[in-house]
C-alpha cells in the first residue's frame, strides 16, 4: 500500500491503495465515484474511459502510480456550476441510452473528441469512437448526438 | 372514456395498503430508487404528505404523483413505458410524474420479470386499470365533497372539473379523502384515441442519472462493511473443483477469506432459472476489487475433469449429421412432401449454421447479498427476481417472506441475467462469510460461464414446379439442447406440402435464451434461403413472400399457422414503399427480409455500399407492426438497438470451444460491433392499427441477418452460409 495524490475534478483526493491499482478501482472502490464503469479490464471496451490532462484514457489500464499530478476529470465532474456539458445535453435530446452503462465512456469520448476537433465528420467520430462498445447498439444516436453536440459548442 | 374493463388482474394490486404519511413507502427502497423525474432537467418540488392509492401509485398533497414501475428495467425502455400507461389512465400531466422501481412483491404484482418481450403486452390491461382506478377514486371523493354525480366530473392534467358549477380541483387537493374509499370494481378507461401520454415521445427517465454517472447499476452499490467477493470457476465445461491451494491469496493485502461454495447441492430443488454448468466455485473474500481479483489469480486450484472436454468442431460434425436424418415423428407435416419433392421441376437445398453466442451484457453479472441468521437482502441486476428468490430461499434455508429482492437498473440482459446464479451465490457468499458482499464477476468469468446462445445448423428444401409455384418445403433443424425450428410459423400454412423436422444435441456446454431465442438463427435461415428461392423462381423476392401470404390468408394451409398473414403482409408493403423498392442508385446493393416473432411483425430492408473495397451497411428501413407504441421514442431506440445487435452478431461473434475451453475471454479475441460497422442510418416506421401492444424489445433482431445476407449476396454475388459472415471474409469481396 502506499498514499497518492490526486486532482480529481478539480479537487485533491488523497488515496491509500496497492500502486498497481488502476484508476478505475481506486474510483469506484476508494472514493466511491461509481460513474465511470468496469467493463472488460483490458482497455477494448471503452466504458471506463475518463480524462487525463484532457485525452480519453481507459481507466482500468492506467496505474495509479503512474499518474502523478495530472489532472483527471471524471463524468462526475463533466458538468459544472452553469450545467451539463453540452454532450450530456445532446446525448440527452437524443435520447440515445437504452441500457445506459456504456454511456458515460461513450460521452468521456465524445467530448475529448470534441475538444480536439470542434466539427468532426462522420468519419472522424467513428474512428474516435471506436475503442467504445454499445452492446445496445445505440451507435446511430451517439453519432448524432456527437453532432449535435458539436453544433452546440461552435 | 366508454370502455369499461372488469380487471381479471390480481385483485391484491388493488386493494388500498394504507395511506402513509410524509414518504413513508410501503416498497423497501434505497438509494438506488431515488426519486427520478421524467425529462431532462428542472426540479420538482416533492410534496409534504402522500396518499397511496394502490400498489402503483400514490398521490402528493400538491399533485405530484409517483409511479412504481413493477418490471426490471435492462435497458429496454419499461422503466419509461409502464409508468406512462398509468399516468395515461390516470390523467395526470407526465411533467408532474415521478418514477420509482418497485422491488419484488408477488403481492401486488404480477409476472415481475424482464423476457420474451412482454413487459408492456403482459402489463397493458393491469397498468391501464391501476391508472383508471385510481382516477375514478379521487373522482368520487371531489363528487362527495362538492356533492355533484361523479358521472358529471371530467379530468385533465391532474386537474378535476365540473362543468356545471365551475369547480376545478388538482389530485392532491382530494388525494386524502380519495385514499379511504373502497377500490371500485368497475371503472371506466379511456378510448385509444384520446390517449395524449401514450403514443407521444417521452425521454428515458433514467437519462439525466445515466449522462451525469449517479449510481443506478447492481455494481454502483455500496453499503457501510461491504465486502468484495470474486468466484473462480473450472476453465472447460465438464470440469469441477478438485481442490485448492489459498495460502498465497490468504497472504495477500485486503484479503479475508476464500472458500467453495456449492449452489447444487444433493437434493436441492431447482428452478428453470437454474441454468449453470459451474456449480461450485472457488471463492475470494476481500476489502477492494483489484485486491479481489489479484488473489483470485493467485490461487492454486486443481480441477478434474466430470465428463467429456468438447470441441466446437465435433459440435458441427454432429449437427452436420443429425440435419441428414430424417425423425420419426415430424414436427409439422402437411399433404404430401415426398411427392411434391419427387415431382418438383426444380429443388434447392441450402444449409445455414451458427455458433455458440455469449450474451455479453456491458455490465458483468454482479449482486449485492446481505443474509443475516433470520433474514436476507438481495439487491442487483435479475431479469427473474421471483424465481431468484425461490432458489435462495431453498439454498439459504430460510422463508421466502424474510427473504427481499430489490431490482437495479442493468447494464444489459439479452437473456443472461434471466439464469440467477450470480445472485444466488452472492446470497451464499454472505451467509458464510458472515457480512454485507457484493459478488463481481470479471469480464472472463462472465464469457467463460456459458449460457449460450445455442450452435445451431438447419437444412432448408423447396421444391418448385414447372410454373415456379413452391409446391414443397422442407425445413430440418438441430441444435445444442434443441432445434431452431418453429414448425407453425411461415410459411408453414402458405405451401401445401410442408414438412418439418426437430433435432436437439445433448452437451455439458450451458444454453439458454439469448434476445429472441431461436428466432435469432432461424430467421436469417430462413429468409435468406426464400430470397434463393425467389431468384429460382425468376420472382421479386417481395413480390414471392406477398404471394405466400396471400395463399396462408385466403386458403391458409393447416390450423395451427402461428401468424397473421395480413399483418405480415403489412409490414412488407409498408417497407417496400417506404425504401421505393427496385430504384436504388449505382453502387447500392440492397436486401430485404420479414419476420415474425413476439407476437410483433417486422420486415427490413437493407441498403449496402462498398468503400475500399468493403461492404458497409449505408442505411435500413424498418416496418414494424407492434400494435399501440407506447412511447415512440424507446420504441425506435428499441427497433435500431435490435437490429445493429443483429448485424453485429451475424458479421462478426462468434464463440468457440477447444477441449471444454471457450476460446474467447474477452473482447480482444470477441469480436463485438463497433461504431465503425454501424449503419450510418435508420428509418423506422411504426404501423397505426390500434390493436393492444406487442413485443418490441427482442422483434427488431431477427429478420436483419438475412436482409445484410441477402444485400452482401447482391454485392459481392456470393451467398452466405455461415455465421460468422465474416468467417468468409473472402466471400465478402
Amino acid at each position: 500500500m502506499a498514499t497518492f495524490d490526486l486532482n480529481i475534478n478539480g479537487t485533491n483526493q488523497q488515496v491509500d491503495v496497492d500502486p498497481d491499482t488502476p484508476i478505475l478501482w481506486v474510483l469506484r472502490d476508494s472514493l466511491k465515484m461509481v460513474g465511470t464503469k468496469y467493463g472488460c479490464g483490458i482497455g477494448q471496451c471503452g466504458a471506463c474511459t475518463i480524462h487525463v490532462d484532457g485525452s480519453a484514457i481507459r481507466s482500468c489500464s492506467l496505474p495509479v502510480s503512474s499518474v502523478g499530478d495530472k489532472k483527471i476529470t471524471t463524468i462526475e465532474g463533466l458538468a459544472t456550476d452553469r450545467g451539463l456539458n453540452a454532450v450530456q445535453e445532446a446525448w440527452l435530446e437524443e435520447d440515445v441510452a437504452q441500457c445506459g452503462y456504456c454511456q458515460a465512456g461513450q460521452i468521456m469520448s465524445a467530448a475529448a473528441l470534441l475538444k480536439e476537433n470542434k466539427n468532426p465528420d462522420d468519419a472522424q467520430i467513428e474512428s474516435a469512437m471506436a475503442g467504445n462498445i454499445c452492446r445496445c447498439g445505440t451507435y446511430v444516436r451517439i453519432k448524432k448526438a456527437v453532432r449535435s453536440a458539436a453544433g452546440k459548442m461552435g | 372514456m366508454t370502455t369499461n374493463i372488469n380487471s381479471k388482474h390480481n385483485r391484491r394490486s388493488f386493494l388500498k395498503i394504507s395511506t402513509v404519511a410524509g414518504g413513508g413507502l410501503v416498497l423497501g427502497l434505497n438509494m438506488l430508487t431515488s426519486c427520478q423525474r421524467p425529462g431532462a432537467s428542472d426540479e420538482i418540488e416533492m410534496p409534504e404528505e402522500w396518499f397511496e392509492m394502490n400498489a402503483y401509485l400514490k398521490v402528493g398533497d400538491n399533485g405530484v404523483v409517483t409511479i412504481y414501475s413493477p418490471n426490471p428495467e435492462i435497458g429496454q425502455n419499461v422503466k419509461t413505458a409502464m409508468p406512462m400507461i398509468v399516468a395515461e389512465e390516470l390523467d395526470v400531466d407526465w411533467k408532474n410524474v415521478v418514477v420509482e422501481q418497485a422491488g419484488l412483491d408477488t403481492d401486488k404484482y404480477s409476472r415481475q420479470l424482464a423476457g420474451g418481450s412482454q413487459s408492456i403486452r403482459q402489463g397493458w390491461n393491469g397498468l391501464r386499470k391501476a391508472g383508471a382506478t385510481a382516477r375514478h377514486m379521487l373522482l368520487m371523493a371531489a363528487a362527495e365533497q362538492w356533492d355533484v354525480p361523479v358521472e358529471e366530473l371530467t379530468t385533465a392534467n391532474g386537474m378535476i372539473m365540473h362543468e356545471g358549477s365551475g369547480q376545478k380541483m388538482g389530485y392532491g387537493e382530494v388525494a386524502s379523502a380519495a385514499g379511504q374509499l373502497q377500490v371500485p370494481e368497475e371503472v371506466p378507461m379511456k378510448d385509444a384515441k384520446d390517449f395524449n401520454i401514450i403514443g407521444t415521445p417521452t425521454l428515458n427517465v433514467d437519462g439525466k442519472a445515466i449522462v451525469t454517472g449517479e449510481p443506478l447499476f447492481g455494481l454502483d452499490v455500496q453499503r457501510e462493511g461491504m465486502l468484495i467477493a470474486m468466484a473462480e470457476h473450472a476453465p472447460a465445461f465438464g470440469m469441477t473443483v478438485k481442490n485448492f491451494d489459498a495460502s498465497d491469496a490468504l497472504a495477500m493485502p485486503g484479503i479475508k477469506d476464500v472458500f467453495t461454495i456449492n449452489t447444487r447441492p444433493e437434493g436441492a430443488e431447482q428452478q428453470w432459472s437454474d441454468v449453470n454448468a459451474f456449480p461450485e466455485l472457488v471463492v475470494v473474500v476481500g476489502e477492494t476489487t483489484w485486491q479481489v481479483m489479484k488473489a483470485k489469480k493467485a490461487l492454486k486450484i486443481e480441477w478434474e475433469k466430470t465428463s467429456d472436454l468438447e470441441n466446437t468442431a465435433n459440435h458441427e460434425t454432429a449437427l452436420a449429421q443429425l440435419i441428414e436424418q430424417p425423425t420419426a415423428e415430424p414436427a409439422r407435416r402437411d399433404g404430401n412432401p415426398e411427392k411434391a419433392f419427387a415431382d418438383a421441376a426444380q429443388v434447392i437445398e441450402r444449409t445455414y449454421s451458427a455458433p455458440f453466442l455469449a450474451h455479453n451484457p456491458m455490465e458483468p453479472m454482479n449482486f449485492f447479498a446481505h443474509v443475516t441468521d433470520d433474514k436476507a437482502e438481495l439487491l442487483g441486476p435479475i431479469q427473474t427476481p421471483q424465481y431468484l428468490r425461490m432458489t435462495a430461499s431453498e439454498l439459504l434455508g430460510m422463508p421466502e417472506d424474510n427473504i427481499s429482492i430489490m431490482m437495479t437498473r442493468m447494464g444489459g440482459g439479452f437473456g443472461r441475467r434471466l439464469y440467477g446464479h450470480f445472485g444466488v451465490e452472492a446470497a451464499l457468499i454472505s451467509q458464510k462469510a458472515k457480512a454485507p458482499v457484493k459478488l463481481v464477476y470479471s469480464r472472463e468469468d462472465d464469457m467463460t460461464n456459458g449460457v449460450y446462445r445455442p450452435a445451431y445448423k438447419v437444412k432448408y428444401r423447396a421444391a418448385l414446379d414447372a410454373d415456379n409455384n413452391l409446391i414443397g418445403f422442407h425445413v430440418r433443424g438441430a441444435g445444442v439442447h434443441g432445434s431452431p425450428v418453429f414448425q407453425n410459423r411461415f410459411p408453414a400454412g402458405a405451401v401445401d406440402n410442408y414438412l418439418a423436422e426437430n433435432h436437439g444435441l445433448e452437451s455439458n456446454v450451458s444454453t439458454g435464451a439469448w434476445r429472441a431465442p431461436r428466432s435469432n438463427f432461424i430467421a436469417g435461415a430462413e429468409q435468406s434461403f426464400l430470397d434463393e428461392v425467389a431468384e429460382a423462381a425468376g420472382k421479386d423476392p417481395i413480390e414471392m413472400r406477398l404471394e405466400l401470404f396471400e395463399r396462408a390468408q385466403s386458403n391458409p394451409v393447416g390450423e395451427n399457422n402461428d401468424y397473421d398473414a395480413e399483418r405480415y403482409a403489412g409490414v412488407l408493403k409498408l417497407v417496400k414503399e417506404k425504401c421505393n423498392w427496385g430504384t436504388e442508385a449505382d453502387g447500392t446493393y440492397r436486401g430485404v427480409s420479414a419476420y415474425y416473432c413476439h407476437n410483433s411483425y417486422v420486415a427490413q430492408v437493407v441498403d449496402i455500399v462498398k468503400e475500399n473495397g468493403k461492404p458497409r451497411v449505408n442505411k435500413v428501413w424498418c416496418a414494424v407492426d407492434c400494435g399501440i407504441v407506447v412511447n415512440p421514442e424507446g420504441a425506435k431506440n428499441q427497433i435500431e438497438g435490435g437490429l445493429v445487435d443483429g448485424i453485429g452478431h451475424a458479421m462478426f461473434s462468434a464463440l468457440t470451444l477447444k477441449e471444454g475451453r471457450p476460446e474467447q475471454q474477452n473482447f480482444d479475441s470477441y469480436r463485438l460491433i463497433r461504431h465503425t460497422e454501424a449503419p450510418r442510418e435508420i428509418e423506422t416506421h411504426f404501423v397505426d392499427n390500434g390493436i393492444d401492444p406487442t413485443g418490441l424489445g427482442e422483434p427488431g433482431l431477427p429478420p436483419i441477418q438475412a436482409a445484410v445476407a441477402n444485400a452482401l449476396y447482391k454485392a459481392t454475388g456470393n451467398r452466405l452460409y455461415k455465421q460468422p459472415f465474416v468467417q468468409e471474409e473472402e466471400l465478402l469481396g
